[in-house]
Parts: structure tokens; C-alpha cells; sequence
């Protein structure tokens, strides 16, 4: 064994780590710089010696932050196997050490020191004062971080976990590592709350008068008067679970399955509601149907009806919510639609069942995984909705509502907040485990290595009839909804002058040409920017940590994969408000410090949207067949080469899903966003709230209209860039043969 | 004289201004007025001194959570705008920091005793009354009579019309709630609430919500500010501002700079600058119709005439406070809200 391939000796991956994180430590500021990340401002203004942009060796050599040296142990004992055999016992155990001891004392000193010296009482007991104290992580401590996280996962794979895959194991820790500093790090931080009484001690009695409040678990409303938040939340999140999965699988059928002439319009049309700014859906919804509205006035003065306020409350948050997520659902199930593999179809048809019993008994099951997909991610959506239920909700509260005005409210009642929550996260997580239950252990793969050919058949008849009865309808009343939206960004004052005018676009997006160059006079080019800037870094961010994570998921097995799957997922089950709290909680102190930053917005979007892209990721994983890994793996590629040229080519629709949605969720996002914008980092979302807040309309919905036509152009670049992807030899039904 | 010192007085900024805008001074503005007055007086302070000034509008509630969230780091320097009560209540908490300001002498024994009352840790700049505001073309329409005073809203023709805000939510909802206290005494101003409870529609989140949805035609009467109500009928919306008989509450719009600021010297610049009658002038370019505190600064014409409104003597000291708060907000939740409509 010793010496006998050329891979023994050189470790091009632990060097690379090594050499990471004594730069890290020796070159790098140690600590967070206040101008920025990409300012490099420290570079000419006393690095290396300043001891606000020093990195750690120099700091130490100073004399100053002196619980920073041990650190020097971790880095210099992987030096020690650097020349040492992977199969070395030695190599392993000694770069565990390294790692764990390097991790694990960044973590001990970074939570005990903060800006006020020591952070416990009892530190201060024992060690007296510390007379010193430190701020965030920086560009040093960060990379030093994850050299030894990187370590500490090829020490593992080298003691042969995983079958000693480095990629796995490595993949593995990193996203353990990051979902639990961003994830289960603040929400913990969050949760505490629920039990904080109001002098600051902890008791579980505050916790249980909490929970069971009347407000929270009321049945009223059987009885004529108001049911509890929590009973609201559910019901109105299992209506739109429900509605937007058949709606999202009825478009899916319309344009995979039908000799339907406009599929790519309405293709398009499905993609509108999901680049929408949240407001924008409500706003004109009230125009429409409003006490006010051009429909309620019309059918008020044709059948001379009193109007009313119908609207407000469930029935107006409903609607909002199916036009918002039935696009969800159908980029969840299109992926799976056209996935079914048509050998199976065409099997069932040599075998003579007729189309109706070839989609009842064939197709209709092999979607189960993206029809209980759909209906997870539907009602999660509608669980954490924010936007709508503020706008339209009228006395109808709902959990997310609640939770924000527990925070923000005069009440300022941070523990019932943090109380709301977990019964919204027990909704969630509820849902989450009946669709595992219901999905059970059967295999829904049928894209196998192995033959593959045919197009899908047509619906049935009887079948296709209401599917395109319900696609149609639907695309026509979004299209008048989005019809309402561009008439209000170009009329005076909405609903009280409407001559026609440009000045709302003008206000927004005026730019002059001086001598300088291009001078941004508009008031909302700053937000502009910003969001498409964060957007821009957040998605493939996000698209890359949700595909490893789903592969992770459905491709290796390793010991707490089901805490693992939990914690990924967790994310997406609390509502932005929620999140943006904690992450103000817990990221405003050090060691994080990224508060006011332009980093907590990309770290909110990649955790709030993650989870979309491991569902996407997962859903298309299942259906490609694991005899596809094994050729690979055994024909010499490592799991890094099998994930990089077999698994994802396959995947192309998954990324795009995953890439679109994140970044027009980036750009579309509120709930979490309100919290974390900062002067210098404001959203368009924020400012457009801002507008609507002041009644000004015009101005939020031609910003919110323009803002539609850019998401519009992206997701199309990113469509055209990705390629439309060709599973097997199918080709387009109705360019191809028929079936 | 008082011209005297008000050039005096800019001249001696803009020769601080020059002093330090050459070391590019920095001023983080936490803003809880309306987005446009926000803007304005930011651009001002940053012509008038040369400090940059990054700014970030956020509704007085949600302010107050982010300076108590961040109270360990502050990030914000100076606070302005909003309705007073949160402002109370972070100087009860030691979120804010005491000043006084040499400008004091120039303004309104109100916005003083507003300071006093909070150790000077805050202090007033605008004040505005409580009233209600209704859609004239809506009150035609359904025939209605023209309300006046506060008890007109509890007759039963009015069921279905009215919006508030929910006090738990909107510092607007929570004023309304207190004055009527103080109007009728705690046992008949809860009668009332619950009389008002039966016409509600919606309680709103927003303190403005009402009458802006008013003004859209959603709504017949909203309880809100006054000036609120003005500005509507100012950008054209069929609404009237009714500032009720019986007498009504009033909030003090309010100022403050938080403790452990990083820019406490430009806070402090800020601050006394935002006294001035010209920084409070600015308000009439961005429809803000609240009365200004500044003796000098000038009041527009559309605005509610503070004089001939019957104004109660609001304790803020006692309804601000977070305990009362809390009791208040405690009772209407259990003995008024839960009522059917």
C-alpha cells in the first residue's frame, strides 16, 4: 500500500487548506473591517500593525488579543502529516485534532469575549476583568474557520466515514456548519425568548400562558365571533396548499400534455404572480374588487346590491395567495410532469389500458413526489405569508401577522412572538412529516441509465377538457389582474383622477446626462441597485447550497441524515419576520457582526430560499436512477466528478428552478428583508412599502411594474443561458410524432 | 433679536460645517416620519453641514424594536419622528441619551415639559391632535349624517364604517385609547371602545390606515391624526377632518438620540439643528401638517389650527409609561376586542 499510487504522499486539497489558514491567520485583518467587505481602504491605513485591521500574528506579536495565540497549535500540527499516507492512522487522527481543537476554540473564544470584555458573569468571577475586548469575525477569522472545519472533514474521511469520500464529507460539514450558524444559531437565540419573563429570568409558566391564549387557539368563529390565530393560519394554509397544486398540476397537464396552441403564453403567464412584488397582487385586488373596485361598483350598479367589504379577510388572502404560489407549485410539477418517464405510459398502452387508466394508474402516481411536494411548499408559503394577510387580512389574523406585530407592536412582546412561532413551526414541521408518511418508501424513479425513449401521451379527453377549462380560466384573470397593476403605475391619483400620465415613472427613474457622466436623479434608483446587487450574489449562492444539499439527501447515506434533512428545511418553515428578528438578535454582537451589512441580506435570502432549491433538487434526484452514480463511480470518477458530469447536467431544470426562484424571491422578498435593510442597504421591497405606507400608490406600483419587467428579462437570460434541457430522446409533443 | 440669533446661530454651523466636513463625517438617522420628510431632512442636514447622513425610515414601533434589538452594538445615532410614546418608553428603558439642547429656549412649553417628563431624553418637534377624518362621496352615498363629535360614532348607523387602528399595533390606536380615558374616565371610555367596537369594520395595523383607505373610497370614517386627515384631502381625496367636541388627546412628535452613539458629536449637531425653525419649516414642502415646535417656524394654512381645538391635558408621563401601557392594552384585548361584531 505505502507509496504505491501517486495520490499517497501529495494531498493537493490539505495543502491547499493548510496554506489557507496560516494566510488567514499571518496576512489577513483578523477582525471584521467597518467599511465593508469590498473596501480595501485597510490596506493603506496601518495594516499591518493598526490593530483594528492587523491580522492575528500580528496582533499576538503586539502583545494584544493574546487568547487568539493557541490557535497557532490546530495550524501548525496538520504541517506534522503533510508527507504522511492517507491510510496512515496518524494522518487521520491528527487532522481531527488539528480541526476540532482549531474550530472548537474559535467558537469557545468567540461567544465568551465580546465588545464588553467577557460575555458571562462567571467568566468574570473566575478571570477577573479582561480589560480587552473584540469585535466581529473578519476575512482572517472567517478563513481560518473554515480551514479548520475543511480539516476536520478530511480527518473524518480519512478515517474512512462515508467510505472516506473527502467531496461527501466535506459537503456534509460545510452545510452542517453554516445551516446551524444561521439557522438553528439565531432561532435558538429566538426561542430562549419564549420562556424570558419580564424582569429577564426564564420560566416555563410564561411559556404556557402564552401558549394557550385565547387569541392563539379560539373557536369563536363556529359560534359567530373570531377563531384563534393558530386555526386561521392552518385552515387558510390548507385551502391554498390544496388549491395551488391542482391549479400548478392543471398547468403543468395544459402545457406538457395538451395540443393547447398558447402554451408558451401561458407558460409565461404562470411566471408573472411569482416575480411580483408581495403588495402589488393586494393593491389590486382592491381595485378590482374593493368597496370601492371597478368590478364591485360595475356589478353593484347592474344589480343594484349594496357593496361590500367581502374582500377583507379570508377570501381576499386566498385569492392573493393562489395568484402568488399556484406558480410555485407548477414550476415544482412541470419538472415532475415532464419527468415521468413515457416508456412507463407507453408500457401501460401496449398493454392496452386506455389513456384515462394509463393516467389514473400510471402517471397520476409516478407525480406523487412533486404533487406532495407542491402542496408542502404551498402551504408553507401560505404559513409564512406576510404581505398579503397585512393587506387584504382585515380581522382575519393569521399567524405571521401576529408574530410581526408581537415584535413591532407597542405590546413589544418579543416571548410571545417567539411562542407564535413554534406553534407555526409545529404546523409546518407537521406537514412536512405527513407528506413523508404518504410518499412512504416506494420508488418513483423511471429515468433509469437504460433505454428511454417516446414523448407522453395526451390527456384524456375527460380529463383535458376541465384541465384547460381551469388553466384558462385562471391565466385569463391573472392576466387582468396584471392588466390593473400597469394602468395603475400610469394614472394620476388611483381611483380618484385617473387622466393618464408618466410622472410616476419619472419620479422614480429620472436619470440626467452631465459632464460626469450619468447622473441617477430618481428617488428609487438607490433600492434599485442594491436589490439587484444583493439578488445577483444571493442566487447562485442559494442554487448551489440547495443542489448539494438535495444531493446529499438523496445520494449518500450517513448517520443523522434525518436531523440533517430537518435542519435544512427548517428555514423555510419560519416566517421571514420571524427570521429577521433573530438575525438582528444574533448578528448585531460578535463573533457574526454583520448587522446594517449588505452579507445579512445575501445570508437571509440563501437560508429562506435554500430550501426551495433542496425540494426542486430532491424531486428531480429521485427520479433519476442510482444506476447512473454507480456506472460512474465505477468506472473510476470520484463523487465530486459523478455530481459535476452525471447528476447535474441531468439536473438543469432543478437549477433553473432553483436560480430563478431565488433571485426573484431576493428581489421580491419582504417579511425578513423589513428587518435587515439599512440606510446604506435599503430594498426596493422596503421602499415600496414605504410608498404604499404613504398612500402613494402610483409611485410603489410603477417602481413594483418596473421592477416586474426586470425579473421578467432575467428569468429569460437565465432560461436561454441554462438551455432548455432534453431528457432521453423525447421531443416536443406536436413538433414529434404523435402518440 | 431672535433674528440675531438664528444667523448667529447658522453661521456658527456652517462654520462647524466646514470644519468637518473636510473629515467626511458620518450620521446614521433613524427616521419614523413619512418617507418623503425623511428624505428632506436628510439632503438638508447633509447641504447644510456636510456630514453624510445615511438614513433608514421605519415606523416608530419597528424603531424601537431595532434600538432595542441592537442596544448591546448601537447602530443608529440619532432617532426623529414618530409618535412620542415609543420615545418615552426607550428613555425608560436607558435606550436613549439625555441632552439638552441650547435651541430649547426657542421652542413651545410643551415640547419642553415633553423633555422634562423624560429626564431629557427626549424631546417634542411636532405635535398633532387626534380626530377622524370621513369620505364625504361615501357618507352621501349610504345617506349617512355627518358625525361631529366622538360619541356620534357609537350610533348604529355607522356600523360597518369605521376603521381604527389596533392599539396593539399603532401608536395612533393606543393615543385614541388613552385620551378616551382621560376624556370619560376609565369605566365610560372602555363603554365607548366597546360602543365604537360594534361599527368597526377592521382594526387596522397602521396608525394612517384608516383614513388613507378612507380616502381610497374602502372605508367611510377613519380615527387618526388630524393631519394625517389633511394631508389626505390635500392630495385630492374627497375627505373631511373632523376634530371631535367633546375635546381630543394629542401626540408630541419626538426626537431623540440613542445611547452609545457612534456619532454622538454629529447626533448632537443634528439635533439642535433639527430644532430650528428652518429645519422645521421644511415640513410644508412634504404636506406634513403637524405643528411645528419651534416658536418661529411657520404653520400652514391647511393645517388643523392647534388653538381652536379643544385639547385634554394628556398625561404622557403616566399613559406612556410601559406598565399602564400594558394594563390598558391588556384590558381592551380581553374585555373589547373579543366582543362580536
Amino acid at each position: 500500500m505505502r507509496g504505491s499510487s501517486q495520490d499517497s504522499t501529495s494531498h493537493p486539497v490539505l495543502t491547499f487548506w493548510v496554506v489557507a489558514g496560516w494566510v488567514g491567520y499571518c496576512l489577513l485583518p483578523w477582525y471584521g473591517v467597518e467599511d465593508g467587505l469590498w473596501s480595501f481602504q485597510w490596506l493603506f491605513d496601518g495594516y499591518p500593525f493598526d490593530s483594528d485591521y492587523a491580522p492575528a500574528l500580528f496582533l499576538i506579536m503586539q502583545g494584544e488579543k493574546l487568547w487568539l495565540a493557541p490557535l497557532l497549535i490546530p495550524l501548525i500540527l496538520p504541517l506534522l502529516v503533510l508527507r504522511k499516507v492517507k491510510s496512515d492512522p496518524l494522518y487521520a487522527r491528527m487532522l481531527v485534532l488539528a480541526g476540532a481543537l482549531g474550530f472548537g476554540w474559535l467558537i469557545i473564544q468567540g461567544f465568551s469575549i465580546g465588545i464588553r470584555g467577557f460575555n458571562y458573569d462567571w467568566m468574570k468571577a473566575v478571570f477577573g476583568d479582561l480589560g480587552d475586548r473584540q469585535f466581529g469575525m473578519g476575512y482572517g477569522a472567517m478563513l481560518v474557520a473554515s480551514a479548520f472545519l475543511f480539516l476536520l472533514t478530511q480527518g473524518i474521511a480519512a478515517r474512512g466515514a462515508v467510505n472516506g469520500d473527502v467531496f461527501v464529507v466535506s459537503a456534509i460539514g460545510g452545510v452542517i456548519t453554516i445551516v446551524t450558524a444561521f439557522v438553528f444559531f439565531p432561532i435558538a437565540k429566538m426561542l430562549f425568548a419564549a420562556f424570558v419573563t419580564e424582569d429577564g429570568s426564564y420560566s416555563v409558566g410564561v411559556f404556557v400562558s402564552k401558549f394557550f391564549d385565547d387569541r392563539l387557539w379560539g373557536l369563536g368563529c363556529l359560534s359567530g365571533g373570531r377563531c384563534g390565530a393558530a386555526w386561521n393560519s392552518l385552515f387558510l394554509a390548507i385551502c391554498v396548499g390544496f388549491i395551488t397544486t391542482v391549479l400548478g398540476l392543471a398547468f403543468a397537464l395544459a402545457v406538457t400534455r395538451s395540443g393547447f396552441r398558447y402554451k408558451k403564453a401561458m407558460r409565461a403567464l404562470t411566471v408573472l404572480p411569482i416575480i411580483t412584488p408581495p403588495f402589488v397582487i393586494g393593491l389590486a385586488l382592491i381595485l378590482l374588487f374593493g368597496l370601492s373596485g371597478t368590478v364591485t361598483v360595475f356589478i353593484a350598479d347592474l344589480f343594484g346590491v349594496q357593496p361590500t367589504r367581502w374582500l377583507y379577510g379570508m377570501p381576499g388572502v386566498l385569492i392573493a395567495q393562489t395568484l402568488a404560489f399556484t406558480p410555485i407549485a407548477f414550476l415544482v410539477l412541470i419538472g415532475v410532469v415532464e419527468g415521468v418517464s413515457p416508456s412507463m405510459e407507453e408500457a401501460s398502452q401496449t398493454l392496452r389500458a386506455n389513456r384515462w387508466q394509463t393516467f389514473r394508474t400510471v402517471s397520476l402516481p409516478l407525480m406523487r413526489p412533486g404533487l406532495a411536494n407542491a402542496f408542502l411548499l404551498g402551504f408553507i408559503e401560505s404559513m409564512a405569508d406576510f404581505g398579503n394577510p397585512l393587506v387584504l387580512g382585515g380581522n382575519f389574523d393569521v399567524l405571521s401577522t401576529e408574530i410581526f406585530f408581537a415584535i413591532v407592536g407597542a405590546q413589544y412582546d418579543q416571548s410571545r412572538a417567539a411562542v407564535l412561532a413554534m406553534v407555526l413551526l409545529f404546523f409546518t414541521l407537521s406537514a412536512f412529516y405527513a407528506q413523508r408518511v404518504w410518499l412512504g418508501k416506494k420508488s418513483y424513479t423511471t429515468v433509469s441509465g437504460k433505454g428511454d425513449a417516446g414523448v407522453h401521451p395526451l390527456m384524456p379527453k375527460g380529463l383535458s377538457i376541465p384541465v384547460l377549462v381551469i388553466a384558462i380560466g385562471w391565466a385569463f384573470f391573472t392576466a387582468v389582474v396584471y392588466c390593473m397593476i400597469i394602468y395603475g403605475s400610469v394614472v394620476e391619483l388611483w381611483g380618484v383622477n385617473n387622466s393618464l400620465t408618466f410622472k410616476h415613472y419619472v419620479t422614480a427613474f429620472s436619470v440626467r446626462f452631465e459632464e460626469e457622466g450619468i447622473r441617477w436623479t430618481g428617488a428609487a434608483w438607490d433600492s434599485f441597485w442594491t436589490t439587484i446587487t444583493i439578488a445577483a450574489i444571493a442566487a447562485p449562492l442559494t442554487a448551489a447550497v440547495g443542489l448539494v444539499t438535495a444531493y446529499l439527501l438523496t445520494r449518500q447515506s450517513f448517520a443523522g441524515k434525518n436531523a440533517f434533512e430537518f435542519g435544512t428545511m427548517l428555514s423555510f418553515a419560519i416566517p421571514g419576520t420571524v427570521i429577521g428578528v433573530s438575525y438582528i438578535l444574533a448578528f448585531n454582537v460578535p463573533p457574526i457582526e454583520i448587522t446594517g451589512t449588505g452579507i445579512i441580506l445575501v445570508v437571509s435570502f440563501i437560508f429562506r430560499n435554500m430550501p426551495v432549491g433542496v425540494r426542486a433538487g430532491i424531486a428531480s434526484m429521485s427520479q433519476l436512477d442510482k444506476s447512473l452514480d454507480e456506472s460512474s463511480l465505477t468506472l473510476g470518477a470520484n463523487s465530486w466528478q459523478t455530481f459535476r458530469r452525471v447528476i447535474l447536467p441531468l439536473l438543469r431544470p432543478a437549477i433553473l428552478a432553483a436560480l430563478v426562484y431565488s433571485f426573484v424571491r431576493a428581489m421580491t422578498a419582504i417579511s425578513a428583508v423589513i428587518f435587515l435593510v439599512s440606510a446604506e442597504y435599503d430594498m426596493a421591497t422596503s421602499y415600496i412599502i414605504g410608498r404604499v405606507e404613504n398612500n402613494d400608490y402610483g409611485l410603489a406600483i410603477a417602481y413594483s411594474t418596473t421592477l416586474i419587467f426586470v425579473m421578467l428579462s432575467v428569468v429569460g437570460l437565465l432560461q436561454f443561458l441554462v438551455g432548455r434541457v432534453q431528457i432521453g430522446r423525447r421531443t416536443q409533443i406536436g413538433t414529434g410524432r404523435s402518440t | 433679536m431672535k433674528k440675531l440669533t438664528t444667523t448667529l446661530l447658522s453661521s456658527a454651523l456652517a462654520l462647524g460645517a466646514s470644519m468637518t466636513a473636510a473629515q467626511a463625517d458620518k450620521l446614521t438617522f433613524y427616521c419614523s416620519a413619512q418617507e418623503d420628510w425623511c428624505q428632506l431632512m436628510a439632503n438638508s442636514f447633509q447641504d447644510a453641514t456636510g456630514i453624510d447622513v445615511s438614513m433608514t425610515r421605519k415606523s416608530s414601533g419597528e424603531t424601537f424594536a431595532q434600538i432595542r434589538a441592537e442596544s448591546s452594538n448601537p447602530r443608529g445615532d440619532v432617532w426623529w419622528g414618530g409618535t412620542g410614546d415609543p420615545h418615552l418608553q426607550a428613555a425608560e428603558e436607558g435606550l436613549t441619551m439625555e441632552y439638552v439642547s441650547p435651541m430649547r429656549d426657542q421652542l413651545h412649553p410643551w415640547a419642553i415639559s415633553q423633555a422634562e417628563s423624560a429626564g431629557n431624553k427626549t424631546i417634542g418637534i411636532y405635535s398633532g391632535a387626534l380626530g377622524y377624518g370621513y369620505n364625504t362621496d361615501l357618507v352621501a352615498a349610504n345617506n349617512l349624517p355627518e358625525p361631529s363629535c366622538w360619541k356620534d360614532l357609537l350610533k348604529p348607523e355607522y356600523k360597518g364604517h369605521v376603521q381604527m387602528a389596533n392599539p396593539n399595533s399603532s401608536g395612533t390606536a393606543y393615543t385614541t385609547l388613552a385620551s378616551m380615558v382621560q376624556i370619560f374616565g376609565e369605566d365610560e371610555g372602555f363603554e365607548f371602545m366597546k360602543g365604537l367596537h360594534a361599527n368597526i369594520n377592521q382594526y387596522t395595523k397602521s396608525g394612517s390606515a384608516p383614513i388613507k383607505a378612507a380616502g381610497r373610497g374602502e372605508n367611510t370614517i377613519g380615527i387618526v391624526f388630524m393631519h394625517d386627515a389633511v394631508a389626505q384631502a390635500v392630495s385630492g381625496f374627497p375627505i373631511k377632518v373632523v376634530a371631535p367636541c367633546e375635546g381630543t388627546g394629542y401626540e408630541i412628535g419626538s426626537m431623540s438620540i440613542i445611547d452609545g452613539a457612534r456619532n454622538l458629536d454629529e447626533a448632537k449637531q443634528f439635533y439642535d439643528w433639527a430644532l430650528s425653525a428652518e429645519a422645521q419649516n421644511l415640513a410644508l414642502q412634504v404636506n406634513a401638517f403637524q405643528v411645528p415646535s419651534n416658536k418661529g417656524a411657520e404653520t400652514s394654512p391647511s393645517a388643523p389650527d392647534m388653538s381652536t381645538i379643544k385639547l385634554i391635558d394628556y398625561d404622557f408621563k403616566k399613559y406612556g409609561s410601559s406598565d399602564e401601557r400594558k394594563r390598558l392594552l391588556q384590558k381592551w384585548d380581553e374585555e373589547v376586542s373579543v366582543l362580536p361584531q
